[in-house]
């Protein structure tokens, strides 16, 4: 564990997203100008923009640098109490605790004296956002280094202060302690509140994982109470003095212009601040009751040219290539004519993270504070410097521990619109989205279509490779299987919904159609799947899992009876190794099928939290499972059709089979993140197994949106 | 319009002043500052803002609060009796049945209902119970494991 991670922006080239954002064009009217804002000329805002320039990698204008002192990662206060700043955010992924972990353990002290400041854009050290599985890898390493620093600081200072040989005190039980002279004292007595000023050594003065105390060992959520107790206060839940609640006025559809409002009717009822800017047009009221009856009030008129819709959106995206560079790795040579092709789709799916989009903005003076459930507090925070022109200093930006996120949260839209009606409030507003707004006015993961063919030679082993993936993005697009010859290439395309980042990426639609078509060329080779797949690695990390899950699935499975599938597909993503078998049960009669259980062997090198990691796993699948067999959003010309949870559906208890999880513990390498990986198995898993059960290949996710039947 | 001016909530008679048509959910939430209880859905769909009115789980944001006057309203935060936790707070936290949290106070409220008709539900049964309930994060098994240990420890006569 002695690499030197680069933790600032190591975001993945091919992460996808967030191009034709849509973002408010404010003209901030003479009204609500702030002094120092000058004459109000029309602001031209390009978040967008610098959020995918960002995402990338790109940007010039961060500093990227993480702080070498100490004290800006740890402070040890006078009572012994640790606090540690990160620019990371919790959304359920567990890292307040695992970060613990990691900071008891090279502090020699119980994780209950440590409290992790998360997200605090005033706070905490810059951040490029919590995504792509990093925080494990970088966030982890980093406190690790700053709390092994602060341990031989704190020996330094007792050895000066006890005037004894430094190689004999030792640092235990958050004490710093010298057998000899007896002497023995609080990190917090040694301190005594002061900064541990001083840098931190490029040394690698870290506890190898086979030593580790604290971490590698489960511990239970750090503030579980707070959150068993309803006492925890998400970003919907938060409250300040003279709040009122926000409330914006939709457009009817995607793409629009306005070119009519009538506010007066709202603007008459007595509590209710309106505000029209640009397009933008909200109400602010006492309750959120009040609120959206004002904003009901409010009748507007929209103009849009025609959208595609859902129906045929695979055509769309094959009929408009975008000329933008793609990722590929092209050999010469093209297609056999023998070749066995195949073309999978993934539709446009949804994050759904049970809490919606909230935001609390409060100005003073010309300063702004935002409590927002963000995956990018940081990248928040220049959204809200641009769009209000003020300096990044003026702007705070706070995350509390959020209810989930999934990739799906790393824009700043209610912020802004909880800032520009407390601008016109001069009070606090806070703005949560509803359901429906969510469903709508978030962004989504990318629909795609992706073109497989590829020649299995006698022995079989794969000659001819060739992969292509319309829009869904490029992660997860290289076979880890090894032919003779590759043709890969992610092509992006325009695409009707607006489109983002999502737990795996494209890694879920690459794995779907990768591994399901590897189970094709494993039946038309005469091969069991797995047999097909190990003959074709090279990779021992992955044959590794594949064999760990086959083991305890008890692959090939035995078919009791008919209507009975198995199904086995797996990968690599960003340094996590999955394996998945799937059994299925379809009802001949009917259609209906049922996954029964799932087995998924997972390594992601040394493991920090177990129980933690677990969950992580069980979560992967199971959202997985929903993608796989019945998420969809459904759209036409403009509009979500299906913007409800009763429309829209989700795994729930019913849908959830038996799920047994094996992880691999490779102390002996660096540890990588958990969070995403783990969901790219199951769809192709559960597909393979629905031929098993009944010679249907599916090729579009989801598989089964008709009430989980074939259809 | 008619109004409510007091509810009993975790055992407390709270002076407010809601329309009866109101819903509940927003009542708790912003007369009475009672935020363990979640909005997720608005319509009845996700669970998350269940509360117990007479000690049956109801879906508070589309109950009109003039429904719940004079009722028994419990929510998340009248659970833990003097500082000790329901057995079903303990349990989640135990089988760490959450991710990010936001589905557990309903799913607790849920449960709660269940082990009062029912104290040792099977496995089938926890699920038909929370079938209403989503958890997006999917911590299902552990939250049915939670459940099936709450009614264990609840049955040595805990509470
Ligand atoms: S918020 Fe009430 S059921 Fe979803
Ligand atoms: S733990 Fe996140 S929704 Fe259940």
């Amino acid at each position: 564990m002695n690499e030197q991670q680069n933790i600032s922006p190591a975001i993945e080239p091919e992460r996808y997203e967030f191009r034709g954002a849509r973002a408010y064009i404010f003209d901030l009217t003479r009204r609500d100008l702030f002094k120092f804002l000058g004459a109000g000329a029309l602001i031209l805002c390009t978040n967008a923009k610098t959020s995918a320039f960002q995402e990338s990698g790109r940007s010039q204008s961060q500093t990227n640098d993480l702080p070498k002192d100490i004290s800006a990662w740890l402070h040890i206060g006078e009572n012994g109490e640790v606090s540690v700043f990160t620019g990371k955010v919790e959304v359920g992924q567990n890292i307040r605790t695992s970060l613990t972990q990691a900071v008891a353990e090279e502090l020699r002290m119980q994780t209950s004296q440590i409290r992790v400041v998360m997200g605090d854009t005033l706070l905490t050290p810059f951040d490029m956002g919590t995504f792509g599985s990093r925080t494990t890898p970088t966030m982890n390493l980093q406190l690790r280094k700053a709390a092994a620093a602060a341990r031989e600081m704190l020996k330094d200072l007792a050895a000066q202060s006890w005037n004894v040989p430094r190689e004999h005190v030792v640092a235990g039980d958050g004490k710093i302690s010298d057998a000899l002279s007896k002497n023995s004292a609080t990190y917090g007595a040694l301190l005594k509140g002061r900064e541990l000023a001083r840098l931190i050594p490029d040394q690698d003065p870290l506890l190898p994982a086979t030593e580790w105390k604290v971490s590698g060992k489960p511990l239970p959520k750090v503030d579980g109470r707070a959150f068993v107790t309803g006492a925890h206060k998400y970003p919907s839940d938060q409250k300040r003095p003279g709040m009122l609640y926000g409330k914006v006025v939709r457009p009817s559809k995607f793409e629009t212009k306005l070119v009519f409002a009538d506010l007066s009717a709202a603007e008459k009822m007595s509590g209710v601040i309106v505000v029209r800017d640009g397009d933008f047009i909200g109400v602010a009221a006492p309750s959120d009751e009040l609120a959206s009856h004002a904003a009901a009030t409010i009748k507007t008129d929209w103009t849009a040219a025609p959208q595609p819709s859902s129906k045929t959106v695979f055509d769309y995206l094959r009929n408009n290539l975008e000329a933008r560079e793609s990722y590929n790795s092209s050999s010469k040579i093209s297609a056999p004519a023998n070749a066995l092709s195949a073309t999978y789709t993934v539709a446009y799916i949804s994050h759904a993270p049970l809490e919606p989009r909230a935001a609390l903005a409060e100005w003073d003076g010309d300063k702004l504070t935002v409590w927002t459930g963000t995956q990018r507090p940081f990248g928040v925070r220049e959204e809200l410097a641009s769009v209000f022109r003020i300096s990044l200093e003026n702007v705070r930006v706070l995350m509390p521990d959020t209810g989930s996120a999934y990739g799906g949260k790393h824009t700043g839209e209610s912020a802004i619109e909880a800032a520009r009606l407390a601008r016109a409030a001069k009070k606090p507003v806070k703005v949560v989205w509803t359901r429906k707004e969510e469903f709508t006015w978030a962004y989504f993961r990318p629909a795609g279509v992706i073109d497989v063919r590829a020649t299995v030679g006698a022995g079989g082993q794969l000659e001819y490779w060739e992969f292509t993936n319309f829009n869904s993005g490029g992660s997860g697009l290289n076979t880890p299987y090894a032919a003779e010859v590759r043709n890969e290439q992610f092509q992006p395309t325009k695409y009707p919904l607006r489109q983002g980042s999502y737990r795996g990426l494209a890694a879920t639609a690459n794995h779907f159609a990768r591994e399901s078509f590897m189970d094709e060329l494993a039946h038309q080779a005469k091969l069991d799947p797995l047999e097909f797949r190990l003959r074709n690695l090279r990779d021992e990390r992955l044959k590794a899992v594949f064999e760990a899950a086959a083991k305890k699935f008890g692959w090939p499975g035995n078919k009791k009876s008919s209507g009975r599938g198995f199904g086995i597909a797996g990968g690599v993503e960003k340094g996590g190794y999955i394996a998945t078998c799937a059994e299925i049960a379809v009802e001949r009669a009917t259609g209906a099928v049922r996954v029964v259980r799932i087995v998924s062997a997972f390594e992601c090198g040394a493991i920090v939290n177990p129980e933690g990691l677990r969950n992580q796993v069980e979560g992967s699948n199971i959202m997985g499972l929903g993608g796989a067999l019945f998420e969809a959003i459904e759209f036409e010309d403009g509009r979500i059709l299906n913007a409800a949870f009763s429309k829209y559906r989700v795994p729930r208890f019913q849908d959830v089979p038996q799920i047994e999880i094996v992880l691999i513990d490779r102390k002996d390498l660096p540890s990588a993140g958990a969070g995403e990986t783990p969901i790219v198995g199951i769809a192709p898993a559960i597909g393979n197994a629905i031929f098993d059960a009944t010679g249907t290949r599916l090729r579009s996710l989801p598989m089964v949106p008709n009430g989980l039947r074939i259809s | 319009m008619a109004r409510v001016t007091s509810l009993v909530v975790n055992g407390v008679t709270r002076q407010l002043d809601a329309d009866t048509q109101s819903s509940l959910l927003s009542v708790l939430r912003e007369q009475l500052d009672l935020t363990g209880t979640k909005y997720g859905c608005g319509e009845g769909q996700c669970g998350a803002c269940t509360v117990l009115i007479d000690g049956k789980p109801h879906r508070s944001c589309i109950t009109p609060t003039g429904d719940a006057e004079g009722k028994i309203i419990t929510t998340i935060e009248g659970l833990a009796k003097e500082g000790r936790l329901h057995p079903l707070q303990e349990a989640f936290l135990f089988e760490e049945a959450m991710q990010c949290a936001y589905c557990t106070s309903g799913m607790i409220m849920s449960a709660v209902g269940l082990l009062q008709t029912d104290p040792s539900p099977s496995e089938t049964k926890i699920k038909d119970a929370l079938e209403g309930n989503i958890c997006r994060c999917g911590t299902h098994p552990r939250i049915v494991a939670a459940v099936q240990r709450a009614a264990r420890s609840m049955k040595g006569g805990a509470h």
